[in-house]
């Protein structure tokens, strides 16, 4: 779809009430996977593996093998439940989500239905302008992930047009809370930024939960986000399309805009809005249309008869909700006030969805400012110019340890940032790239003084400025250092040396 | 080595523990009953290439002093509805035709562990649907005592087997009475324990709310000793119970020696009989009462209204969830696959697949499960059903708080002819009327013989449940009742059967065991 | 069946069933099933005449719940293993016909 064929964002919150929904998929971290002892892809440190090398016969819903939970996995949506607010479900059941497609090893899905473990919870979400919006949740259930499919042939490696697929079952299995949200109104023009705001609201609670590794790009928290209009005034709800899988917390809010202007459009044009599955294209920033919902839809649902009702004491109930981490609104305000930010600059990293990584640096070792500066500065327009999101690109340790580089006075910040570059290409950490790229800064001072005594025979007037007071001056010689290093030198240390050279040179005569 | 097959079980056991037998002789005289018997019988799908090394090794180990368990030595055919890792495992389907799994089902871990010998995988209905075996698709099995009929199903194969002394013991598996009925019509013995009494895991799903792996055998104390091998608790299956049983053997074999009831209330369910019971059903049944009650038992009727609507229940939570679990046969993991012409998209590939693997029952009963579960439908059927289920529970419940065990006959019929009732799903489905509330309920059930029909000379057989957990109950009292029918036959009632190895025994004339051979 | 009774399946549905079920049916089936399911429905649907509101439903013959696993890592299937029933691979992973939906 062109842009032609969108509304401008104003006039369609004009005319239009939006409607928003999110369905956020997370992967929980246990060693093992839900219903089967395979090593779990997305535990800690663990990777995607070779092909078919994470599976056991569960996995591969061979015949004759049972499920069996993995306690683990119940422990962590019931703690993620707590901590969205939710009520636990005195018993809760597994249910079979029945349809037929290859990368579902039993041709059913083990997921929950009528009994999810949490319901009716609710979030905080604080948005750029500052205003909180309370999102309320309908329920978190558990289910299991399934397996993964290449599309081979075709011209663009997508299923349409591919000749062949391939199947690997590793991810078959890993553990999965779904969040569902109630509908959302009232968000007005702030739609686009909530989707953001209330994405990176998951993924805060649970790194905090230590549940998940969250990894958006990794795949770890999927989002598929809801979208109808409503026209003013006519108490009506629009039709509903779900754009699925927008994996970056950019895309979520790219996708919402896209969906909304969309939307109006052909509202506007006296259109209607098909129910269907939309996906999103992140290189055009558009929504295509997938599948309409059908009689297709008929997963007849019923008790999954190998498994058996979950009811967790109210004593464990109670020993997760006492070991939950404080609700994010007052992480928040304990985090501002630990780093002494001023409230633009805190805004700053909370709107730019990285305040997990900011935590993460300082804990690593960096200074509160130091970590903002460079998530917020450098990494971020590296993410905005290759659209992806900051924290899929450097570790936080590895930022710390550029910090640490800058403060002891190895690197120069434009070094750091070439050092920075390497990381982020992959050439190991951020030591590695300094011993790799060589780009250490020249310490030695006799280098450094040859330099300076060249600069200034090209330019004799300036050590006269220095002596007159003119103490500016001195940034002509600063730079032609730079220049002659290539960079390496530590400004700091070269005008120390200019001015020494200056008033050196004066109280000899 | 005819003397070796007519054996039970627990006899072999004897001589090999003192070593009067070996295990290869013991299992050389049953792989020479199969290559003489099984063209006629059919009961195996797959004889084993290993059984004789097996049995080598476990006479390796009994020559140097191991100490193995009661049933080491002793040769076991298991049903192929069970996961072998060194056998194709199909359950009766074109679907899963040559499939080597690359896992033992628990129940087979456990006979290979305690050092049976697996002598093959026997016949039965395409995924446990059906009560003649002639679902399966590689051809039906035949009744040992005439091979114009039906050995009962699903578990057909494993109960012809035992029948006609190709193996002492078997493995089965019981959804809606696949060990009992079979049992029923060969004169064998079968026992559906307590449901989560024995792994499931391993046995190819027909609908896991149901299903239970169990023993096949001759005498009731042979049943004991295998479920003692395979039961107990397996934490690769959810509805597995954690719990400390009693052993089997010694529940069956005072049953055997004390050779009284007195004390022991039989409940005679009221349902569970008369109209739609053959006349020789009915009246040996009623003499197996009488001999219960002379035998000092108290014999009480008891009413469980519910049970009239057990089979429709049980024919909507079994396609519904059979529907589910066959669902995997896709082929994409394992087993068949058919390209429809053209090719086509995998949809289609599946599609295909499944049109050209599954049986006309396995269809039938996927198509009906799918509509039990659609929407609109699910509390109609689906969710009905499972309140039918807690009705017969209750039911259960009251019988059993006015009777120790509860009796009816385990099949309405003796064997009928090959191809009766194939083109009939309604009188086919009847044939488990007595035995699906035990799987609705989850509570155990034996079957065992009690005679044959006079009008036929067919074997009869009568049921034996208990409440949930008290599978010992009924090793006693079936071990009890059986040593009592036997002292009324003079001897036991596949020593009739034209397929007894040993000379003909002179007849004894008794009107018990007499009837009119068609 | 009678006018008065008119069968609770008809082909159509039948179809609807099959397709749901992903079993390529040939007309000739789902005729005969149809007539096969009509009679089998009408026989169990008397089920809902005691299932009453007030009885609850059992979905479990013997009531248990709470049955979890340790969260600890076991034995895996090798690669072989994992693809020896395959009808068809490429390399370590099973390999299918092109896919005309979507992921549900």
């Amino acid at each position: 779809m062109s842009t032609a064929e969108l509304m401008d964002f104003d006039k369609a919150i004009e005319l239009f009430e939006p409607v928003l929904g999110f369905e956020v998929h997370v992967e929980l971290n246990t060693k093992t996977k839900m219903f089967s002892s395979a090593p779990n892809p997305a535990a800690p440190g663990a990777d995607a593996g070779e092909p078919n090398t994470m599976v056991t016969p569960v996995c591969l819903g061979l015949p004759g093998s049972l499920p069996v939970v993995n306690e683990q996995a119940i422990r962590f949506s019931i703690s993620l439940g707590l901590a969205l607010g939710c009520d636990i479900a005195p018993s809760s059941r597994f249910a079979r989500k029945n349809y037929f497609y290859p990368d579902l090893a039993k041709n059913y899905q083990i997921s929950q239905y009528d009994e999810p473990i949490a319901h009716d919870g609710a979030v905080e979400v604080e948005l750029p302008n500052g205003r909180t919006v309370r999102v309320e949740i309908e329920r978190a259930h558990m289910e299991e992930d399934a397996g993964k499919l290449t599309h081979v042939g075709g011209a663009t490696g997508r299923i349409q047009g591919a000749d062949y697929s391939l199947v690997d079952y590793n991810r078959a299995g890993v553990p999965l809370v779904e969040i569902v949200t109630k509908m959302i109104s009232g968000a007005e023009h702030d739609a686009p930024e909530l989707a953001k705001a209330y994405v990176s609201t998951i993924r805060d609670i649970v790194v905090a939960l230590g549940i998940s590794e969250a990894r958006m790009e990794r795949g770890n928290l999927r989002c598929d986000a809801n979208v109808s209009l409503s026209p003013r005034g006519s108490g009506k709800l629009g039709t509903r399309t779900e754009t699925k899988n927008v994996n970056s917390l950019r895309s979520v809010e790219r996708a919402i805009r896209f969906e909304i202007q969309r939307q109006a459009a052909i509202l506007a044009a006296g259109g209607t809005i098909i129910q269907e599955t939309r996906h999103w294209h992140e290189d055009s920033g558009t929504t295509s249309a997938g599948r309409p919902k059908s009689d297709a839809d008929d997963y007849r649902y019923f008790p999954e008869p190998d498994l058996l009702p979950v009811e967790p004491s109210a004593a464990l109930i109670e020993e997760l909700r006492s070991a939950l981490p404080e609700p994010p609104a007052e992480r928040r305000r304990r985090l501002k006030d630990a780093w002494g930010f001023t409230d633009l600059e805190f805004q700053d990293v909370v709107n730019s969805g990285l305040l997990v990584e900011v935590e993460s640096t300082v804990a690593a070792g960096a200074s509160p400012a130091q970590a903002r500066k460079w998530w917020t500065g450098e990494i971020a327009r590296i993410a905005n110019q290759d659209s992806v999101d900051p924290s899929s690109l450097v570790s936080p340790s590895d930022v710390a340890a550029l910090v640490s580089l800058v403060e002891s006075g190895e690197l120069t910040d434009r070094l750091a940032r070439q050092v920075l570059e390497g990381v982020i290409a992959g050439e190991g950490s951020p030591a590695d790239v300094v011993e790799k790229r060589g780009l250490k800064v020249v310490s030695d001072d006799g280098a450094l003084i040859a330099a300076i005594d060249e600069a200034l025979a090209a330019q004799p007037d300036i050590l006269e400025k220095i002596r007159d007071g003119k103490v500016q001056a001195a940034g002509a010689v600063i730079g032609a250092v730079m220049k002659a290093m290539h960079g390496q030198a530590d400004a700091a240390r070269v005008r120390e040396l200019v001015l020494e050279r200056a008033t050196g040179s004066a109280a000899e005569r | 080595m005819s003397e070796l097959i007519s054996l039970t079980a627990a006899e072999l056991s004897e001589k090999l523990s003192s070593r009067e037998v070996s295990s290869v002789e013991v299992t050389q005289a049953h792989l020479d009953r199969i290559a003489e018997v099984d063209g006629d019988v059919h009961a195996f799908l797959h004889v084993s290439a290993t059984a004789l090394k097996v049995a080598a090794e476990v006479d390796g180990a009994r020559n140097l002093g191991a100490r193995l368990s009661p049933l080491a030595g002793v040769p076991v055919a298991i049903k192929d509805v069970l996961c072998t890792r060194d056998m194709p495992s199909t359950a009766g389907s074109r679907i899963l035709e040559g499939w080597i799994p690359p896992y033992d089902a628990t129940v087979v871990q456990r006979l290979r562990a305690a050092k049976l010998v697996p002598l093959g995988k026997t016949n039965m209905d395409e995924f446990a649907m059906g009560s003649s075996t002639e679902h399966s698709a590689f051809g039906p099995t035949r009744n040992p005592w005439d091979l114009e009929r039906i050995p009962g199903g699903s578990g057909g194969g494993s109960a012809a087997a035992v029948a006609a002394f190709e193996t002492p013991l078997a493995l089965g598996s019981d959804t809606g009475g696949s060990i009992r009925q079979p049992a029923a019509v060969t004169g064998t013995v079968g026992m559906k324990p307590t449901y989560g009494g024995v792994s499931r895991y391993g046995a190819i799903a027909l609908a896991s709310s149901l299903d239970q792996v169990g023993p096949v055998s001759r005498t009731v104390l042979d049943a004991a000793l295998l479920h003692d091998v395979v039961g107990g608790h397996d934490p690769h299956d959810s509805t597995s119970l954690d719990r400390d049983w009693p052993c089997f053997a010694d529940a069956a074999r005072a049953g055997k020696a004390s050779g009284s009831l007195t004390g022991v209330r039989v409940g005679v369910v009221r349902e569970l009989g008369g109209e739609g019971f053959q006349s020789g059903v009915s009246s040996r049944y009623a003499e197996a009462l009488d001999l219960m009650a002379a035998a000092g038992a108290d014999i009480v009727e008891v009413s469980a209204p519910s049970f009239t609507y057990a089979i429709a229940a049980y024919y909507l939570i079994l396609p519904a969830e059979a529907s589910s679990n066959l669902a995997k046969f896709d082929s994409v993991r394992f087993g068949l696959r058919v390209n429809p012409p053209g090719g086509g998209t995998v949809e289609d590939v599946m599609a295909a697949t499944r049109e050209a693997g599954f049986g006309p029952e396995v269809k039938r009963r996927i198509i009906l499960g799918t509509y039990a579960l659609s929407a609109g439908y699910y509390d109609a059927y689906y969710g009905s059903a499972q309140k039918v289920r807690t009705l017969i529970q209750r039911d259960f419940d009251s019988a059993f708080a006015k009777a120790d065990v509860l009796v009816s006959p385990a099949a309405p019929t003796t064997a009928f002819k090959l191809g009766e009732k194939l083109e009939d799903p309604l009188a086919m489905y009847l044939n488990d009327v007595a035995t699906i509330p035990a799987n609705l309920a989850g509570v155990p059930g034996m079957g065992l013989p009690m005679g044959l029909a006079p009008e036929d000379g067919l074997p009869t057989g009568i049921q034996i449940m208990a409440p949930a957990f008290e599978d010992a109950r009924i090793y006693t009292v079936g071990a009890t009742l059986e040593a009592l029918l036997e002292e009324s036959w003079g001897r036991s009632l596949l020593s009739h059967s034209p397929r007894f190895p040993l000379d003909p025994l002179p007849e004894i004339g008794d009107a018990r065991t007499e009837g009119t051979r068609k | 069946m009678s006018a008065t009774n008119p069968s609770p399946l008809d082909a159509a549905q039948v179809a609807h069933l099959a397709n749901l079920a992903r079993i390529a049916l040939t007309p000739e089936e789902i005729e005969k099933l149809t007539g096969e399911l009509g009679v089998i429905i009408e026989s169990i649907a008397k089920v809902s005449e005691v299932a009453t509101p007030d009885v609850p439903a059992t979905s479990h013959p013997i009531r248990l719940a709470n049955v979890f696993r340790a969260d600890v890592p076991g034995e895996t299937l090798t690669v072989e293993q994992a693809l020896s029933g395959a009808p068809e691979r490429d390399g370590d992973r099973f390999k299918v016909s092109a896919i005309l939906g979507e992921e549900q």
